[in-house]
């Protein structure tokens, strides 16, 4: 290789990195973990059973509206003639909210494409345009998926709220299916409201703080939140797949829901 | 106490060079530059070292130490393990001069490249004037020593020499950020981002946010919100036809020029 580090007017160093430390063990760890969850996700979102277990609708078919099973859909089934997993209907809009997502832009660039694998480790590829061409420059549309997250956000908080009813729908029940389903919801608007976009979109785009006070406001609190995005990015992602295991083992017979009243 | 130091020290220029040892006396409480210094003085007086301030100031001293960029004189000893060997090599994306140092004029044509500050016309009394909290949002941006250790570790032009010309580097994103931020410049700073200084080539893996050593967030705080103003004014279609019927004109917001 002629270019980069190894460049004619470059100092004449061998290696690609003379870091001792193990800079591989952060990429080859978000690899496994995202590689798994890919998987996992698949399998579920293809399988189009098992997502329910009364009065638990798994986030992966909420709103399920397709040929949903009994129970299932409430907000109706626009889509019934779909013939396959209703889960395909809308896994597209949290899948392309992570996928244009800046903290997953920068973990998968790292792990998946080693652009760079870490800082001051040579990349193997010998060209590089970032995202200024197709399809790269469609993480522009970023916000978008965040409109449209937002949206599910409020679905999945309604789950929540139709999950503290026993099996036979009556109210004021709780389990520990509930209780997961919560921790989730937590989870998942704070990786929703700790975004780039809705940091931008509140008070970030502004030139004049001092001439709009409540959107500055706003501003610093989103502010304070994105500070932890990339770690809310993986709870929610770990939280999201356990609340659906967990349903899914209820709704296949494996393990019994604890109920706590 | 003080300990016996092993060093590996690059030393050469553009027709070739390798990595020398050394053993060195230092003491507890010393950086890498007084180790350096004390191999000058006592083995190496030929070693070439760029230093001023040796307080993290002035942003001479920029090396590479164990592989990452750092500063010489604010990277302590106390951090290395007393056996472990240290290893310090200039930075590697620019054209080396001589062992510790580089010709670093990339980064002043990138700043020459970039349109200085372009106020409005002064107010009738003469006086230009910004709120407390406007000016307040540039801060952390000028905070920045201009060591050039983000431009040196962006794998833009780390590892690929070919990107120079079209990319502008970490350390002027954060200057382009803090102008377009800033009420009275009238360029529009995202125009220019986007098209002179290569923000798209950014993949935003924050390599420059790890290295800086006054902790500026330039990737939170300068890029993505730079990414996400060029979407305002280029990608996003509900910005463009607000500003085609003249409902977000406002939008410009004082900017008048590219
Ligand atoms: S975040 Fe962008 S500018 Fe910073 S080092 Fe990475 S690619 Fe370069
Ligand atoms: S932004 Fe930080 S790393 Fe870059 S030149 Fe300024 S002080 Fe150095
Ligand atoms: S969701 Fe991560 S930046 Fe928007
Ligand atoms: S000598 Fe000035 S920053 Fe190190």
């Amino acid at each position: 290789m002629t270019t980069g580090v190894h460049g004619p007017t470059r100092a004449a160093i061998d290696e690609k990195t003379l870091r001792p430390d193990r800079w591989w063990l952060p990429p080859l760890t978000t690899f496994v973990v995202f590689s798994a969850f890919v998987v996992y996700a698949t399998v579920r979102a293809f399988m189009g059973s098992d997502y329910y277990a009364s009065p638990y609708l798994s986030p992966f078919y909420s709103p399920c509206l397709g040929d949903c099973v009994e129970g299932a859909s409430d907000f109706g089934q626009p889509f019934r003639a779909w013939p396959l997993s209703a889960a395909l209907l809308i896994l597209i809009f949290p899948l392309g909210f992570r996928m244009t997502c800046y903290y997953y832009r920068k973990a998968y660039y790292r792990a998946f494409w080693l652009s760079p694998p870490a800082c001051a480790v040579a990349e193997p590829k010998t060209t590089y345009t970032g995202e200024t061409r197709f399809p790269l420059l469609l993480q522009n549309v970023h916000r978008y998926f965040w409109y449209a997250a937002v949206l599910v956000g409020l679905v999945l908080s309604f789950d929540v709220v139709l999950a503290f009813r026993n099996e036979d729908h009556e109210w004021g029940h709780m389990g520990l299916g509930t209780l997961l389903m919560l921790v989730n919801v937590v989870l998942i608007w704070l990786y929703t409201l700790s975004c780039h976009s809705c940091r931008h979109t509140v008070g970030g785009r502004l030139r004049h703080f001092s001439k709009h006070p409540v959107r500055y406001k706003l501003w610093t609190w989103v502010s304070r939140l994105n500070q932890d995005h990339g770690r809310y990015a993986w709870y929610s992602l770990f939280s999201v797949a356990l609340v659906d295991l967990y349903i899914f083992l209820i709704a296949n017979g494996t393990i019994e829901d604890v109920r706590f009243f | 106490m003080g300990y016996q130091l092993k060093m590996r020290v690059w030393r050469g220029d553009q027709s070739g060079g390798d990595l020398g040892d050394y053993t060195v006396e230092v003491s507890e409480g010393e950086v890498v530059l007084d180790a350096l210094h004390r191999v000058q003085a006592t083995q190496a007086g030929d070693l070439a070292i760029r230093w001023n301030c040796k307080a993290g100031k002035c942003g001479s001293c920029s090396a590479e130490i164990n592989g990452r960029p750092r500063l010489l004189c604010m990277t302590r000893l106390s951090d290395f393990d007393e056996t472990e060997t240290i290893t310090v090599t200039p930075l590697r994306t620019f054209p080396v001069i001589r062992d510790l140092v580089t010709d670093v004029s990339f980064n002043y044509e990138k700043a020459r490249e970039l349109p200085s500050f372009a106020p409005p016309p002064r107010d009738a009394d003469n006086k230009r004037r910004m709120a407390q909290v406007d000016v307040e949002r540039g801060q952390e941006f000028r905070k920045c020593i201009e060591c050039f250790l983000c431009q040196n570790v962006c794998h833009v032009v780390r590892d690929h020499e070919e990107n120079k010309p079209a990319f502008a580097g970490p350390r002027f994103f954060l200057r382009y950020a803090e102008l377009d931020m800033h009420p009275l410049d009238t360029h529009d700073r995202r125009e220019l981002a986007q098209g002179a200084a290569g923000l798209g080539m950014c993949n935003i893996t924050k390599c420059c946010t790890e290295v800086c050593p006054e902790g500026i967030k330039i990737t939170d705080n300068a890029i993505i919100p730079m990414k996400e103003r060029v979407v305002d004014r280029k990608y996003d279609p509900l910005v463009w036809l607000g500003n085609k019927i003249g409902l977000r004109t406002k939008d410009n917001d004082g900017r008048t020029e590219p």
